[in-house]
């Protein structure tokens, strides 16, 4: 009887498993994870490849970007294939991988003391930033964009259509002080983009703005009633965050992500993600060759 | 400092923003709290019923959520043009929502402070009003209340102080008052944080102090010797 029920179990878990890789959930693109990546003694990804087991940092709250469905077991999106992809290529499979929900606010703490080994949520490579965490890439740039409803895709078509129009963003961010200080919109803060996209869909805003990789998700989700318009009018440049200073970790991040421009799992990864809202997949940008 | 100075414009349209958030949410809760405290002291069974439930529910509840509930759902519902103006001042329909969140958290502490002051009132007093034929709202109006406000003055403030300080919570549902320019002002200059921290700081101050200032006046004025 014993042994009839943990059989049971071993079935239930490996059909749980097997509907996770089917069910949207990460596992579009073909990683191959590599058997016994050779790294020098002592380096990260030495350490990580003999735990065989990796944490990153990644957003819960961004579809297409990082995204953990309601009942799904792990995130799904763009960041997370990249994470796949880099996890991968240190011989860690998808189980292997502990996904931590990170905050724009909280990402720098969770790298400098350990919490997280890497950090990959929509994280834009700044001077700033690299004061205080390391930073590779970029594996993607978008820019500022401004997502409206259908019916006034026509009316909103640049960031000067928003002057004394209520526009909704993050408390604090850029975008939003943007927004505000160079194009005269009505700022609307809110805590979350989910928020702000509900105040759009029930019309009490006219537009959201934020990177345009995170409204086409958002528009993925719904392309009936929302549409990403207009040219980005800012860059932001998505780059995989590591502890400062380790410049092992930063060459062999810089490397994987050439790697995954040239054999197609990044733009895989694209179009399993946001290109589902239907964008072209773009070319891959130019990866700093500093660190 | 020179944040401070250079984004004084900024910052004067967040406290306005605040000063109007507070009152309307004031004068709102000031009304509603009193209806509430006359129903809690009321002969009528079903009316103490109904006053006891929404303290609870209100009082009970973080404001947060009562904020959270209220953008989500009002707009949801389809009133998404509750905005107005007065003069050149508009108004949206997120400032509105905010006010009535504010006013319907606030109202349930009005109530209860107007309740002490009511009972506070030697019973007596309401049993003369009684014996000389006035109804029970009008010895409430006449004889009461006027009574109980005198000793309702500093709790009610001690309400109103809360409320000001409380309105900084609107800063992420969608109304740019003063808190929220402080958040933008700190991502944009992160030099000169604690300026910006203190700045606003003094400015939740002055409000507390203009506050505090007439609520002391005002006793001083009703004071009666005893």
């Amino acid at each position: 009887m014993q042994f009839k029920r943990t059989k049971a179990l071993v079935a239930a878990a490996g059909l749980s498993l097997a509907l996770a890789a089917c069910g949207g959930g990460g596992g579009e693109t073909d990683v191959k994870v590599a058997e016994n990546p050779k790294f020098e003694a002592g380096t990260t990804m030495a350490k990580l490849a003999d735990s065989g087991k990796v944490t990153i940092g990644v957003k819960f709250d961004q579809p297409g970007i990082g995204f953990l469905e309601p009942g799904a077991d792990a995130p799904s999106g763009f960041d997370i294939e990249m994470g796949r992809i880099v996890a991968g290529a240190l011989g860690i499979s998808d189980e292997n991988i502990n996904w931590k929900e990170t905050v724009s606010d909280n990402r720098e703490p969770y790298i400098q003391d350990g919490t997280v080994d890497l950090v990959i949520a929509s994280y834009s490579i700044t001077d700033e930033r690299r004061q205080v965490v390391g930073q590779a890439g970029p594996y993607y740039v978008t820019g500022q964009q401004l997502l409206v409803r259908e019916e006034d895709k026509d009316t909103i078509t640049s960031p000067e259509d928003t002057k004394g129009k209520k526009v909704c963003s993050v408390t604090g961010s850029t975008s939003l002080q943007r927004m505000e200080d160079e194009y005269g919109a009505n700022p609307v803060p809110f805590s979350t983009y989910s928020e702000c996209v509900d105040q759009l869909e029930n019309g009490t805003v006219d537009a959201v703005t934020t990177d345009g990789a995170i409204l086409l998700g958002y528009a993925a989700q719904n392309p009936d009633e929302l549409e990403v318009v207009g040219e980005p009018f800012s860059e932001e440049r998505y780059g995989i965050g590591f502890k400062k200073g380790d410049t092992a970790m930063c060459q062999f991040l810089q490397k994987t992500i050439k790697q995954s421009f040239e054999d197609g799992t990044w733009a895989q990864a694209f179009e399993s993600t946001l290109g589902q809202s239907g964008v072209e997949t773009p070319e891959p940008p130019t990866v700093d060759s500093t660190c | 400092m020179d944040t401070l100075i250079e984004n004084f414009d900024q910052i004067r349209d967040g406290f306005l923003t605040t000063i109007w958030l507070l009152i309307f949410s004031g004068v709102l809760s000031t009304i509603l709290g009193t209806v509430l405290a006359s129903f809690r002291v009321s002969p009528v069974r079903s009316l103490r019923a109904i006053g006891t439930s929404y303290v609870n529910t209100f009082r009970n509840t973080p404001l947060v959520l009562i904020l959270a509930l209220a953008i989500a759902v009002i707009p949801t519902l389809g009133f998404n043009s509750l905005g107005f103006s007065i003069g050149i001042r508009n108004f949206n329909t997120f400032f509105v929502v905010a006010a009535l969140g504010l006013a319907a958290y606030t109202s349930a502490f009005v109530c209860e402070a107007v309740r002490s002051g009511v009972n506070s009132v030697d019973p007596g007093q309401a049993e003369a009003a009684r014996s000389v034929g006035m109804s029970f709202l009008q010895s409430l109006r006449m004889v009461v209340l006027p009574q109980a406000f005198r000793a309702v003055i500093p709790p009610l403030a001690s309400t109103y102080i809360a409320l000001a300080k409380n309105t900084s919570v609107v800063a992420i549902f969608g109304v740019p008052e003063a808190a929220y320019v402080m958040r933008k002002l700190s991502n944009q200059f992160t030099t000169d944080v604690w300026f910006i921290f203190g700045g606003i700081a003094l400015g939740y101050v002055a409000i507390v102090a203009i506050l505090a200032t007439a609520s002391s006046l005002l006793e001083r004025r009703l004071a009666v010797a005893r």
